[in-house]
């Protein structure tokens, strides 16, 4: 087992200072009361700073401890008030796209459906709110374990079950495709959860950059793939850009 | 060809926003803007028309640019505004007279006492459709004239004029001082206690009842016709329409057919329903209303049922009792038990509104024991939301005689799942939410939007409304008849709460 990083160690005492201190303190101040290298401590601090930790304040160059950190414990993100912030893009998505439109959240290896809004066309359909669907099988389920390590985890030793015949069985085939939702920032579904159905999803983000959930389309896959099974690049935008504004109405649109 | 867009400014309550509509009517960006809420006295609550106004000044242009859009994009603006709230202001200078005096305000309580005394009172409703209550604007005109030196003369004069939020905004965009357009449209003259509801003018018998000069009011105008042309803001861009919120929203709800119906879940909620051309008058403790004016086209009236608490309790679950970090957290609390353990909530923070009107009842919690836990509260708020919802719409179809087949919901509320859920099980009538839930702002942009030509007709609008959500009853009508029978045994016990003698203590 490897031993303790020290620098990590050096970081965390460096925030107790910060926490324990009535103002602001200088780099130098920081290094004298640790007994470090000047040089140590400005890296350390610059580190902090870009991962919001810390924050340098501009006029006097000293230090105090940053946003991100009070927000650490309180992160987690309600299901319901991501519904509640997102019910106005996914409208317009659902509206711009003329599909289906969900959005999931992680819960125990598995998409949690946490919103519905009906295909525009006024047909009968029935609210979804509350479905678990396959990770590995939707494009909802691959766009969230493509920017969660918790999640590409909790299926890393189950069985994947094929739904259809192109559902991803192979968990090496899984990492492959969730390396390319990573590149892309997208995902999509052909015929992999069922058949005639495909789906495109992308990650909504909040504070800190952290993916909370998934917003997607899903419809026939003749709608929404072109005759080559490609979904198609308006759909796609549309989605991509549905799930900009959730971000960025949470917070996350640095990332 | 380059994209043409309808702006939609919803002046509200809490905050001003701007939304850019297209042609398909779907949301293309939003930018929004909270305001201070004053409060100098229990019972007093103000706004400051000047930073309202520098408010929509901000906003409108980040609209533009989130959309990457120019005004010479967008072919009108239409307002949508809190109702009732009371702005006057110098002709000359477009100082606000004080602050406007927003339709939550009590204080004109012992003035509407002496005026319900006084000699025509008894015609003021029959007139106006509205029973003489503080909620209404001309109490507080009157209020405003009789506290300020000189004012009435000047008002006279024609040197101060008065209008709600819609006429405000109208007047500064169309040049303020300099030129300004003073106009408001039927929906919101319909609720000053002025205006005559079948000849939509200003009544003179109600102008001498409340003491309102004519020379302040503005011109009534139908709620979508080109009233001018914006010099500010976006210059050149005609504005086009103007409604009170909630009928904004029953515009944009396309309830355009007698009998249509929708509620709109936010602080409070308002149910209305349209009931064609000609007013109905309400035996059952509802408003009747303007719903809207197109052009020359004969009005469409309204049936209203106000609900003064409905969002507002999920508000001070958070705020007040700190149960919840965040208002949709509330679903998440309720969803851990099934049902309100025994336990009720009526929200009569300031006496009920719609059916009841009692002004003297205040909030209970009833059935409380051991059992109950901050679970079965939190169900016991959304079911208040419901059943208030259910004794609205019991009035409603009594008075109109047409039984309501499915409610259209709208507003910040529908978002919350579960509440839905409820509301459709105790009205025991299908739910369905549109796919904008913004349809005060949509109202708005709609109405301004046929004004232009920009749509051609109500046809057109009703295939934009889609629908993104809908519940279906499930509740055991056993049940359901034992849990409105306990909502009305807690209703029963908020009654007289404030007795005459000690009054309000607000207003001690």
């Amino acid at each position: 087992m490897p031993g303790p990083v020290q620098s990590i160690e050096r970081a965390a005492a460096i925030l107790r200072l910060l926490a324990a201190s009535q103002g602001r303190l200088g780099a130098g101040e920081i290094a004298g009361s640790l007994g470090l290298a000047r040089g140590t401590a400005h890296g350390i601090l610059r580190t902090l700073e870009r991962v919001g930790f810390v924050e340098r304040d501009d006029g006097s160059g000293k230090y105090q401890l940053g946003a991100a950190l009070l927000h650490l414990g309180t992160s987690y993100l309600d299901v319901n008030e991501l519904r509640s912030r997102a019910i106005n893009w996914a409208d317009a998505l659902a509206s711009r796209s003329g599909e289906a439109v969900r959005i999931g959240t992680l819960l125990e290896g598995r998409v949690l459906v946490v919103h519905h809004v009906f295909r525009p066309d006024d047909t009968l359909q029935a609210m979804d709110v509350g479905t678990l669907l396959p990770l590995h099988a939707t494009a909802l389920g691959k766009a969230l374990l493509a920017h969660d390590a918790n999640a590409a985890a909790s299926i890393r030793d189950t069985v994947l079950e094929p739904y259809c015949r192109r559902t991803i069985t192979e968990p090496r085939a899984l990492a492959r495709a969730a390396t390319r939702v990573r590149e892309s920032g997208w995902a999509a579904e052909v015929e992999e959860l069922s058949i005639g159905e495909a789906g495109i999803a992308a990650p909504i983000r909040g504070h800190g950059g952290l993916v909370v959930g998934a917003i997607g389309i899903s419809g026939a896959v003749e709608r929404v793939c072109d005759a080559s099974r490609v979904p198609e690049p308006r759909l796609v935008a549309f989605v991509r850009d549905a799930a900009r504004a959730v971000s960025r109405d949470l917070g996350g649109s640095r990332w | 060809m380059t994209e043409r867009y309808v702006m939609s400014i919803d002046q509200g309550t809490t905050s001003t926003r701007c939304i850019l509509f297209d042609h398909g009517g779907r949301l293309v960006s939003v930018a929004q803007r909270e305001h201070r809420q004053h409060f100098p006295k229990p019972g007093w609550v103000e706004h400051d028309p000047l930073e309202i106004w520098r408010n929509l000044e901000r906003i409108a242009p980040e609209a533009l640019a989130q959309a990457g859009a120019t005004a010479d994009q967008v072919v009108a603006v239409g307002i949508a505004n809190q109702r009732e709230t009371t702005v006057l202001w110098d002709r000359l200078t477009g100082v606000p007279v004080g602050r406007a005096i927003v339709w939550q305000d009590t204080r004109t309580a012992a003035l509407v006492d002496e005026l319900a005394r006084a000699p025509g009172a008894a015609a003021v409703p029959g007139r106006s459709g509205l029973p003489l209550a503080t909620y209404f604007s001309a109490p507080r005109v009157r209020w405003r004239l009789d506290h300020t030196p000189g004012l009435r003369e000047r008002a006279e004069r024609g040197e101060v004029l008065f209008g709600t939020m819609e006429s405000w905004l109208i007047w500064n965009l169309s040049g303020g001082v300099d030129g300004g357009v003073h106009v408001t449209d039927v929906t919101n003259a319909s609720r000053t206690l002025l205006m005559d509801l079948r000849t939509l003018a200003w009544d003179d018998d109600l102008l001498a009842f409340f003491g309102v000069p004519r020379a302040m009011l503005p011109e009534i105008r139908s709620s979508s016709e080109t009233y001018g042309t914006a010099r500010k803001v976006f210059p050149g861009v005609r504005i086009g329409a103007a409604l009170g919120d909630q009928q904004a929203a029953l515009f944009g709800q396309t309830c355009f057919a007698p009998g249509e119906t929708k509620c709109t879940y936010g602080t409070g909620a308002f149910l209305l329903m349209n009931t064609g051309t000609a007013p109905v008058r309400s035996a059952n403790g509802l408003l009747t209303t303007v719903g809207y004016k197109i052009g020359d086209e004969p009005a469409v009236y309204a049936l209203e049922g106000s609900i003064a608490i409905t969002g507002a309790l999920v508000q001070w679950f958070r705020d007040g009792l700190g149960l919840i970090t965040t208002a949709p957290e509330i679903e998440t609390l309720a969803r851990a038990v099934d049902d309100n353990g025994g336990c009720y909530i009526v929200p009569a923070f300031s006496g009920l509104f719609a059916p009841h009107w009692r002004g003297e009842a205040r909030g209970v919690i009833v059935g409380l024991t051991s059992y109950i836990t901050k679970h079965h509260l939190a169900r016991a708020v959304l079911e208040a939301t419901g059943w208030q919802t259910r004794e609205v719409v019991d009035a409603m179809n009594r008075d109109s005689g047409l039984g309501l087949r499915e409610l259209k919901a709208d507003g910040g509320m529908t978002s919350d799942n579960l509440l839905m859920q409820i509301v459709a099980d105790v009205l025991n009538v299908p739910v369905a939410r549109p796919m904008v839930v913004e349809t005060v702002s949509l109202g708005a942009a709609y109405a301004a939007g046929l004004a232009v030509g920009y749509w051609a007709g109500l046809e057109g609008l009703r295939r934009n409304w889609h629908r993104a959500a809908r519940w279906v009853p499930a509740m055991d009508p056993g049940r359901r008849a034992a849990e409105y029978d306990n909502w009305r045994r807690a209703v029963e016990r908020t009654f007289g709460w404030i007795r005459a003698e000690d009054g309000d203590p607000a207003d001690r």
